[in-house]
């Protein structure tokens, strides 16, 4: 186990710096997920609320695709057709040039749209248990629609959602594991790294479960104190 | 002719107000023909690309990663679910060991990427090669598909736990008072009254559990099992044809959505009993 541990050590001979490097990276991935895939599931929400058919029509056919689809296959539909679609868009314009796609930009755009589609769903249910005399309340405040939606509605469609949005956020936090196979250097690829070269893999890949923990459970407790904070009106 | 003629004479109803252009209606128009080109465009891709020697070669291997996938999620959700029954009730039990006990395994498969538990379990036991060869089970690990089989079981039977824990304790206190009263043994109890209702609490969440398997599913092609991702990227490997992937995603989106509303169906004629 000695060996084990120095192994985890900073510097060239151990892989604790690169290891720490990956949770950033799955961190940030995550962090920088969730505002995009917020906005998206929110507008969705909306628009399946909308007395518009073809609107709801074009966002549930969004949420079937998007929550059917595994997400390595998203992934690599995102990350091969973008840089295969960008070719040919160039390629039109007369350049000619391979381009490569980031595995972050490839990652945060697949996760966001199926975090998004998950979200829309747990948003509708939340925006349909909240009653009308809300908007009614609004409309008598003379407060415009949009005014109404954000100051009265959307806090309390988020109090609603947020049980729901915290488990699909801790989705989207094991879901960064995936970006590793089309080469982010996240936790997992880093730990695999290490494992390889060290030919230790039970002990590397055993660390890598320990951090997304260690992630999760902080997540568990962050969004058990919003949940409590969102609540505080409700005392009785 | 009743008397509600001669009072009012029968009018025709007021003129259809022609629905106005408002900015949602040209939104979701624009949207709904956005996603009717992109099915055209990927219907005249997939025409303009079909190559018959590509069909010929790979056709079956999607078949048979169909297959594999379909397999890998029934044994591994069938024996998760036989797994799951003893960690729900360790989980609920009142010795304060067990209960932790399940509640750590829940945690740590709950809480990691099933990606990890399976790297852990397929490359990690590697490095046990030896002692696992001495009691015999190096021959079960060794092998990519049994590794699956273990990891994916593991992870499942954590999830239907929780299933199970909280289709149980939806079951109200009066049904255990009252198979109690009826001289009910606890296990005929448990067995005959508060199971059955417990699980039409949990059909839902399971069969979401099963589609979350079949999606989950996807990453063993990474350790080498050829299931439907796995053809997909062999297929594309060799060919470098684009298609495979839309292929691979049509074949997913079947699955999972006539999976969905097969258990629709299920459900809907288990609580026939239910709806008035």
């Amino acid at each position: 186990m000695d060996s084990d541990l120095t192994w985890l050590g900073l510097g060239d001979s151990g892989y604790g710096d690169e290891i720490a490097f990956g949770m950033l990276v799955t961190a940030t991935l995550a962090l920088a997920t969730l505002p995009v895939g917020l906005i998206m599931g929110f507008l969705l929400a909306i628009a399946k609320q909308s007395r518009e058919s073809s609107l709801r029509l074009a966002a549930n056919i969004y949420t079937t695709i998007f929550r059917s689809l595994p997400e390595l296959v998203t992934m690599f539909l995102v990350y091969y057709g973008l840089q295969i679609g960008i070719w040919m868009i160039l390629r039109w314009m007369g350049v000619a040039s391979a381009v490569n796609i980031n595995s972050f930009v490839a990652g945060l755009i697949a996760l966001g749209l199926v975090f998004s589609a998950y979200a829309s769903e747990i948003l509708l249910s939340a925006f349909r248990a909240i009653s009308n005399t809300q908007y009614e309340a609004g409309d008598s405040l003379g407060l415009r629609r949009g005014q109404t939606l954000l100051k009265i509605i959307a806090p309390q469609v988020f109090r609603i959602a947020l049980p729901g949005l915290g488990n699909q956020w801790m989705e989207l936090l094991k879901s960064t594991a995936l970006v590793s196979v089309i080469g982010l250097p996240d936790i997992l690829r880093q730990t695999g790294l290490a494992a390889r070269i060290t030919g230790d893999a039970f002990f590397f890949y055993a660390v890598a479960c320990a951090l997304y923990l260690l992630l999760t459970m902080a997540s568990s407790i962050v969004i058990g104190r919003m949940e409590r904070w969102l609540k505080r009106s409700q005392v009785v | 002719m009743g008397i509600s003629a001669t009072i009012t004479s029968p009018r025709a109803p007021p003129p259809m107000t022609p629905r106005p252009w408002n900015g949602a209606r040209i939104l979701g128009a624009g949207l709904v023909i956005l996603w009717a080109l992109i099915a055209v465009a990927l219907t005249v891709f997939l025409v303009h690309r079909w190559i018959p020697a590509y069909a010929a070669e790979y056709g079956p291997r999607y078949l048979s990663g169909v297959q594999t996938t379909l397999t890998l999620v029934v044994i591994s959700v069938g024996s998760g679910a036989l797994l799951s029954l003893p960690l729900a009730l360790g989980r609920m039990s009142k010795r304060v060991v067990l209960r932790k006990l399940a509640t750590l395994y829940l945690a740590f498969f709950r809480g990691t990427p099933l990606i990890a538990q399976l790297f852990l379990i397929y490359y990690g036991l590697g490095a046990f090669h030896k002692q696992l060869d001495e009691i015999g089970l190096w021959v079960f690990f060794r092998d990519a598909w049994n590794c699956a089989l273990f990891a994916f079981t593991l992870n499942t039977a954590a999830y239907q736990a929780e299933i199970l824990r909280g289709a149980i304790e939806s079951v109200p206190l009066g049904q255990y008072q009252s198979a109690a009263a009826l001289g009910l043994k606890k296990f005929q109890a448990f067995r005959k009254i508060v199971l059955p209702q417990a699980l039409i609490v949990a059909l839902r969440p399971y069969g979401n559990e099963i589609i979350l398997m079949v999606k989950g599913s996807a990453i063993v092609a990474i350790v080498t099992i050829l299931d439907l991702m796995g053809e997909t990227r062999y297929a594309y490997s060799r060919s470098f044809e684009f298609q495979s992937y839309i292929w691979a995603a049509l074949f997913y989106l079947v699955i999972v959505e006539g999976l969905r509303s097969l258990i629709v169906w299920i459900e809907n004629r288990l609580t026939r009993h239910l709806k008035r």
